[in-house]
């Protein structure tokens, strides 16, 4: 699905964020992304999304070369990969319903399929009741729960989220974790970038962990923290 | 639908809806746009008549008129002619007898001819009226006489032509560069007005982005918003000149200036291009102010 090889990223004020970074996430996997702040997640991230070039080594996504592509074919990248941020960015002059469909108008979908999509998308985030409701009328967890339907309305096959319950209490960023493993059960493939030790913890996922830019361990049903960092 | 039309159609709707939003800002567009059009139709009115004075001035004047003395000899009236035709340059060569000459005036004067009835003796010249095949060739077929016997005095018009030769370019220079200018001019107020807007929806596009959005998706509504704007200033720049100009072409032709009218482009012949190129300037500057405007969100 995701594969990283040698990959570099030098940002142009001369920051090293990653250097030789290899990685392979396959189809379905739910992979934690952790490490200090700075160490080079986000820019990860950003590589995958292709709101960065990569400086060094290659990046395929869905067994395609996206290391070096036109700026005309990205958003055609970026329609499969669903993308959440730890700022939910919702439109605020949209209701939920309408923040959901716009990822749909956008690409052209038809009206009906819209019609039958959304309230769907919305069902599953458990967000049925609100959907005509307003962001400023939701709470934290409900906007991000909205972020998420708008991120895989479209059946992406990939979800990133960037911190997705930095902003959340832990009560609440569990019911996230919750439509998120739900998600991922789905066959969605998901990375996530994240600072929640606990969540890490609980899940038993595979854990890829970074610091200054390189990938220190990579362990199937991992932690947050390597027990030798933890000492 | 095509899942294309569904996108053009959405493009349009959240252009319209723009216009709409924008409305009080755009009216500063609209302005703009205007005035660089009404001016350019003054510039185009001016250039076009101007442009049928050279013409005409061109046939009425490309000749020359050599008026003889009263007494004259047949003789060196030929050797005039000979000398005249000698370097081939003239298309033909016309005698104009005094009485010719009044009779010609007469006409011309109209109701007020009977006044010439009065004279005791005609004050005219007999004339000579050599046609030339260019203006440009007055100077030296004077040369080439002026020096003969019995010749009073040599009249041709090459002076008056360059002058207005020049001066229409001076116009036409002249009116170009300033309608060029306000041209770029009103392309800055219009990016900036959707700058404004673009800014103002920094959010929506950065978002639109992350969802997969195409650039011309993203940009298309403003296109759309700026050049809504520009044929708004030309529908009503279009009627401005429409009337304005009739309005002064007809008082011009019930006035005393006939004759300054024949050279006036008429309103008929003139709206057609107006529309045309009105409507195609409007829009061209919409859509370049807009996408001028764009150009910096639209990297990332
Ligand atoms: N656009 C940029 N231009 C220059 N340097 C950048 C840019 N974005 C990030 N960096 C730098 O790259 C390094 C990695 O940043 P990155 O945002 O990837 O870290 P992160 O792991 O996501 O951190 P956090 O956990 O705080 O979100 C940092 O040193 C950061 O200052
Ligand atoms: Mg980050």
């Amino acid at each position: 699905m995701i594969r990283f090889i040698n990959v570099s990223k030098e940002y142009k004020n001369g920051v090293k964020a990653l250097s030789n970074i290899n990685l392979n996430i396959e189809k379905g996997e739910f992979v934690f992304l952790v490490g200090p702040s700075g160490a080079g997640k986000s820019t990860l991230i950003k590589l995958i999304l292709k709101e960065e070039n990569p400086t060094d080594g290659r990046i395929y996504l869905n067994n395609e070369d996206i290391t070096y592509v036109k700026n005309r074919k990205i958003p055609y990248i970026r329609r499969n990969v669903g993308v959440v941020f730890q700022d939910f960015r919702l439109l605020p002059n949209k209701t939920v319903y309408e923040n959901v469909a716009f990822a749909m108008e956008i690409i052209g979908a038809h009206p009906k399929e819209i019609r039958r999509n959304v309230p769907m998308v919305l069902s599953m985030v458990d967000l049925s009741k609100k959907a005509h409701n307003y962001p400023h009328e939701l709470s934290g967890g409900e906007h991000q729960r909205v972020a998420i339907a708008r991120a895989i309305v479209n059946s992406p096959p990939i979800l990133i989220a960037d911190e997705p319950t930095g902003n959340l209490d832990p009560d609440t960023a569990w019911e996230i974790m919750k439509v998120l493993r739900d998600i991922n059960r789905r066959g969605t493939t998901i990375l996530m970038a994240t600072h929640a030790k606990d969540i890490v913890d609980a899940m038993k996922r595979r854990v890829v962990e970074i610091e200054k830019g390189t990938i220190i361990r990579d362990e199937e049903k991992g932690v947050y923290e390597h027990e030798i960092t933890n000492s | 639908m095509s899942m294309r039309l569904r996108i053009a159609s959405n493009i349009i709707k959240q252009g319209f809806k723009g216009v709409w939003r924008n409305k009080a800002m755009g009216l500063a567009s609209i302005t703009s746009i205007t005035a660089v059009l009404l001016i350019l139709g003054i510039v185009l009115i001016l250039i076009l008549s101007l442009n049928n004075i050279v013409l005409d001035t061109r046939e009425r004047f490309d000749e020359v008129q050599v008026f003889l003395e009263d007494e004259i000899t047949s003789a060196q009236m030929e050797e005039i002619e000979k000398k005249a035709k000698a370097s081939n340059k003239l298309v033909s060569v016309t005698f104009k007898s005094k009485d010719e000459a009044l009779e010609e005036m007469k006409e011309g004067w109209g109701d007020e001819g009977y006044l010439l009835e009065g004279l005791e003796e005609n004050p005219l010249p007999h004339t000579l009226i050599l046609k030339l095949k260019d203006i440009e060739y007055a100077e030296d077929v004077v040369k080439s006489i002026e020096n003969l016997e019995g010749i009073e005095e040599i009249q041709y018009n090459y002076d008056i032509m360059e002058k207005l030769v020049l001066f229409t370019n001076y116009i036409r220079t002249g009116g170009l560069a300033i309608v060029l200018i306000l041209i770029l001019v009103s392309i800055f107020i219009i990016s900036n007005t959707i700058k404004l807007t673009v800014t103002a929806r920094k959010r929506e596009i950065n978002i639109m982005k992350y969802v997969g959005a195409t650039n011309g998706y993203i940009r298309g509504p403003f296109v759309i918003e700026g050049v809504v704007f520009g044929l708004i200033g030309a529908i009503i720049s279009i009627l401005a000149v429409n009337y304005g100009y009739n309005y002064f072409f007809n008082a011009a032709s019930d006035k005393l200036y006939v004759l300054f009218t024949v050279y006036l482009v008429p309103p008929k012949a003139l709206m057609q291009d107006i529309v045309i190129i009105f409507t195609a300037i409007g829009a061209g500057i919409g859509a370049l102010g807009s996408l001028v405007s764009m150009k910096r969100f639209l990297n990332v």
